[in-house]
């Protein structure tokens, strides 16, 4: 029963595992282009232009809104036309076609930077404003205040956060399989297909998925940990 | 922008509006069930209980949606009892399917937003119906559970609009609901923006109703704003 899951030509392990090193890096690059938006985002939501905010606040109620495979679709069919647009603007002419790995990155990105969007913006507020008037009464430049003493903060308290966001990620990129990227999803059904053994290998999906999971959490525990030192909650004093 | 393809294709778009609903409402409902149980199991005390609901939950919420539908879909067809026991006059249909796995993952993620309702109602009104003679059973349909519909309402409607996002997914089992006929659309016309628009609109205004009739819902349970 497990030999179709031999290492090498003669199995579909190594695929699977193949399968699985694909989604952990489609996950993780989707996620850091994520939580680059959701910075973005955030500050416009934060910020008092209401014509920031309101973008802001669009992008994400849009996003929010509407299925993870429309907006996959819209990359998937639209992507490469829009890039071709814009490079028409800065007078490329050629034909550019994305790759499954960028749209796939793309268009989970633009979903997990919404959900980051909400926890940034949350974990800024959280900060005490007492915190801004003093760097700005000691005179700290912009980059003194927000990058030594809000961020570091922030991103303590949005970590809890960002690792939820990581695991709607991680599972929205089986998605992607739809655009013929070859995860951990897709994999599994052209192995299935081709061996007539759907249930073991959409099992084995599972488990990698579950690994994935466990894996994640226990790094995400840890970082929360390493980063939690030397504070003592409010509750503890 | 061509708006006569997107007038044209909302006509078509919408058509697949009562198959989304019909799908969503009959699995929420389902789920509901299926949550409350699992919640019970989780808070029973037993372990034999506990531990089975705490590992179906685990592997429901860690696993993509799309896996456990082709799981149900694919996976289970392949065995020959189960094409031969009485449900597969079931699983042998993608819209059974559809909702079999859409019920099963509302149950599990609504079991933990069931389950935190239930932990947060105050130990006095349990002891407070238990001086009163109120068995048990009364006492979880008389005081508990109308507590922790209240406590659990916002939450709850967060995963009624997860609910209806997810049931965009049946449409790769073929069923032809918005995201599918917008799918086919996109793939005939080669205008995948103007359909996004106009299909994606259409789920928000569906979501837009729920996150109305939510807070309607909640005006009148009397939930205060969480500040």
């Amino acid at each position: 029963m497990f030999d179709v899951f031999a290492l090498g030509p003669t199995g579909w392990g190594d695929e699977m595992l193949m399968g699985a090193v694909m989604t952990v890096l489609v996950s993780t690059s989707s996620l850091l282009l994520g939580i680059t938006i959701g910075i973005v985002f955030a500050a416009c939501k934060l910020s008092n232009f209401f014509i920031l905010r309101a973008i802001a606040e669009v992008y994400t109620t849009i996003i929010r809104g509407i299925p993870e495979l429309l907006v996959i679709y819209l990359l998937f069919f639209g992507g490469s036309s829009a890039v071709m647009y814009l490079a028409k603007i800065f007078g490329y002419m050629g034909y550019i076609e994305l790759n499954a790995f960028t749209i796939g990155t793309i268009a989970v990105g633009a979903i997990s930077g919404a959900y980051s969007t909400e926890v940034i913006r949350g974990a800024v507020n959280s900060v005490p404003k007492g915190q801004f008037e003093v760097g700005k009464t000691l005179g700290l430049s912009g980059y003194s205040l927000y990058g030594k003493i809000i961020f570091p903060q922030v991103a303590r308290i949005a970590l809890p956060g960002i690792g939820n966001v990581w695991q709607i990620t991680l599972k929205d990129t089986a998605l992607i399989s739809v655009t013929g990227l070859v995860e951990i999803m897709r994999q599994s059904r052209i192995a299935a297909g081709s061996t007539h053994e759907p249930f073991i290998f959409y099992t084995a999906a599972i488990i990698l998925y579950l690994l994935i999971t466990r894996l994640s959490n226990i790094f995400f525990d840890s970082a929360e940990k390493k980063y939690s030192k030397g504070y003592v909650s409010k509750e503890a004093i | 922008m061509r708006f006569d393809l997107m007038y044209e294709s909302f006509f078509k778009i919408v058509e697949g509006v009562p198959l989304t609903l019909q799908v969503v409402s009959i699995s929420t409902v389902l789920g509901i069930f299926l949550a409350v149980a699992v919640a019970l199991m989780r808070i029973s005390g037993s372990k034999f209980m506990s531990l089975p609901a705490y590992y179906f939950v685990y592997l429901i919420r860690g696993t993509p949606l799309l896996l456990q539908l082709y799981f149900v879909y694919y996976g289970l067809s392949q065995f020959e009892f189960i094409r031969e026991s009485i449900l597969w006059p079931l699983l042998k249909e993608p819209y059974w399917c559809g909702i079999i796995t859409l019920t099963i993952s509302t149950g599990a993620y609504s079991s933990e937003i069931i389950r935190g309702g239930i932990l947060s109602v105050s130990k006095n009104y349990i002891e407070a119906a238990e001086a009163l003679g109120l068995s048990q059973a009364k006492t979880f349909m008389l005081v508990t559970l109308p507590i922790t519909v209240r406590q659990a309402l916002p939450a709850y409607g967060n995963e009624l609009i997860l609910m209806v996002k997810a049931s965009s997914l049946i449409s790769i089992v073929t069923l032809m609901e918005i995201t599918g006929i917008a799918r086919t659309i996109i793939s005939k016309t080669y205008a995948p923006v103007e359909i996004f628009l106009v299909a994606g609109s259409i789920y928000l205004a569906i979501n837009f109703i729920i996150v109305m009739f939510v807070s309607l819902s909640e005006r009148r349970l009397g939930i205060e704003k969480a500040t």
